[in-house]
């Protein structure tokens, strides 16, 4: 699979995240463009659903990227999101989905290159895991 | 004919003679007066099909069928209200799902065809067959102790209880990485399409084990299987039975033994297990064949309080007043325990148990809500 382009969903939080994306952009650091980013306004308020329903749409990796701890826009969100997206994992896996094809990041609004960094690993990453098993059949 | 009409004709909604029984033994329109079975029905007689379809009542029912079992005339409410939940869903009237509905999206994702490690929870010590004539359905019991960690994370031990039960009264099960789930929500939320994928793959999954006994350990599940796939795929070819009275059976036989307790418990009847399916027996007879004091609470059986959820649809305010009023019930009885055999009643209990702000009459009060089948592991004979 050579050609294969992963598609990512990414959610960023208002605070840290998409402006760190946003960093990325004006900074014109060159990244893939596999994701497609929806702006949260804090990791916390994260459902698992948004995750689950993301994978039963058929995307191939779903970036979740918030705050660093303890620098959180609403005190405690990313501690919530930590708790959650681990559970959210351990779900997929006994899923069959694979619970590396979902990934929590903490970049801060000034980690533009960061961002970029985690673009490229998390692609790269995807690209080794293959299609996801769900992307065939989308409902 | 109109869709309506063989909806009313198949649930006997025809035959309702407004007496309104129904909504005055109804949970819901005792605490919410804008609900009324009685009305939903009568709507439905006089054509006003357009107005049911699109009114949020559809939602409100907790399907807990206390209105069936009172009806003089036997109408099937119920029944109703899950059929026109698949023509609501069809006109856009969409449910209020709890955390978004990632229930029924795991519930849909199980059924994808990726190979699932729905497994995990199988150790070296548990002995299971891959063909044979018992096999254990587990349901997404596991699944749900991962996504409700924070209120029942015990759920995740109850396929491996009930498989060291059965182990220790001789018998391997089949279990199969195969499975899907049984759709029992999805259906219940008007996702007809949906179930009845989940519905034909465990069907043909199970034949080809060549089971004769399908055992449940999930009230849901077992309602499922027993009326909703005979409702909608015919004779299943093997027999499905709920894990306390396949135990029972195996007891009358001397296979399984158990070793007496002096614990003091009361039993929570689901209303899946209970009013759906006329379970009432087997369970507390199993309980009490541990020794265990079995109180009984004010409301039992038929009379039973719900848990105030179905299907993880329109959960609010009505149902957190009945799951206060059932604690208070089961605390009345002075023990500290309530064993149940449906996951979900573990789940919405404990969500109001394990919430942060608890109302006032139950602040102080500590309860816990236990799965049967990891309190009857607890007592098996020789170790547990």
């Amino acid at each position: 699979m050579t050609d294969f382009e992963p598609q990512i969903v990414a959610f960023c939080c208002n605070w840290c995240s998409y402006a760190g994306a946003d960093l990325a952009g004006v900074s014109r650091i060159q990244y893939p463009s596999t994701a497609r980013i929806v702006r949260i306004m804090c990791t916390g308020r994260l459902e698992p659903q948004f995750i689950l329903r993301s994978f039963e749409l058929g995307a191939d990796g779903v970036l979740v990227a918030g705050c660093h701890i303890g620098e959180c826009h609403y005190i405690s969100g990313n501690e919530r999101a930590k708790v959650k997206i681990a559970a959210t994992k351990e779900l997929l896996d006994v899923l069959g989905v694979d619970g590396r094809r979902l990934r929590l990041e903490w970049i801060s609004a000034s980690e533009g290159i960061k961002f970029a960094r985690t673009m490229e690993e998390f692609t790269k990453q995807l690209i080794e895991l293959g299609p996801s098993p769900l992307r065939g059949e989308v409902k | 004919m109109t869709k309506i009409k063989e909806i009313i004709e198949d649930t006997g909604a025809f035959d309702c003679v407004e007496c309104g029984k129904c909504t005055s033994l109804c949970p819901v329109a005792k605490m919410n007066p804008d609900f009324a079975p009685r009305l939903i029905v009568v709507k439905a007689q006089e054509g006003m099909e357009a107005e049911i379809k699109s009114d949020k009542d559809i939602w409100s029912c907790i399907t807990c069928e206390i209105c069936n079992d009172m009806c003089p005339y036997k109408v099937d409410f119920t029944g109703f209200i899950q059929r026109m939940r698949v023509e609501a869903i069809e006109c856009g009237n969409l449910p209020t799902r709890s955390q978004a509905g990632a229930v029924h999206s795991m519930e849909r994702l199980t059924g994808r065809g990726q190979k699932q490690n729905r497994l995990i929870w199988l150790t070296d010590q548990l002995k299971v067959k891959e063909k044979g004539d018992v096999y254990y359905f587990t349901g997404c019991v596991y699944q749900l102790g991962i996504l409700y960690q924070d209120r029942a994370p015990e759920l995740k031990q109850v396929p491996a209880s009930v498989v060291r039960i059965l182990n220790a009264a001789g018998i391997e099960p089949v279990v199969s990485n195969e499975e899907v789930c049984c759709g029992h929500d999805l259906l219940w939320s008007g996702d007809e399409d949906s179930f009845m994928k989940l519905m034909d793959k465990n069907i043909k999954m199970i034949r080809d084990t060549g089971a004769k006994t399908v055992v449940f350990s999930c009230a849901e599940g077992l309602r499922t299987f027993e009326m909703d796939y005979k409702d909608y795929a015919g004779d299943l070819g093997f027999e499905v039975k709920h894990i306390s009275e396949y135990l029972l059976d195996l007891m009358e036989q001397g296979k399984l033994e158990l070793k007496s307790s002096s614990s003091k418990v009361t039993y929570h009847d689901s209303c899946r297990l209970g009013r759906h399916m006329g379970i009432y027996d087997p369970p507390r007879e199993l309980i009490k064949a541990t020794g265990t004091e079995l109180v009984e609470m004010s409301s039992i059986r038929e009379k039973a309080i719900c848990c105030g959820v179905n299907a993880f649809v329109s959960c609010g305010e009505v149902s957190k007043k009945m799951q206060v009023q059932r604690i208070l019930e089961a605390k009345g009885t002075g023990t500290d325990i309530m064993l149940t055999y449906c996951p979900k009643c573990m789940i919405h209990y404990n969500c109001l148990l394990a919430s942060e702000k608890k109302p006032k009459e139950i602040e102080d009060l500590d309860i816990k809500v236990k799965d049967a089948s990891i309190f009857i592991a607890e007592h098996l004979k020789g170790g547990g």
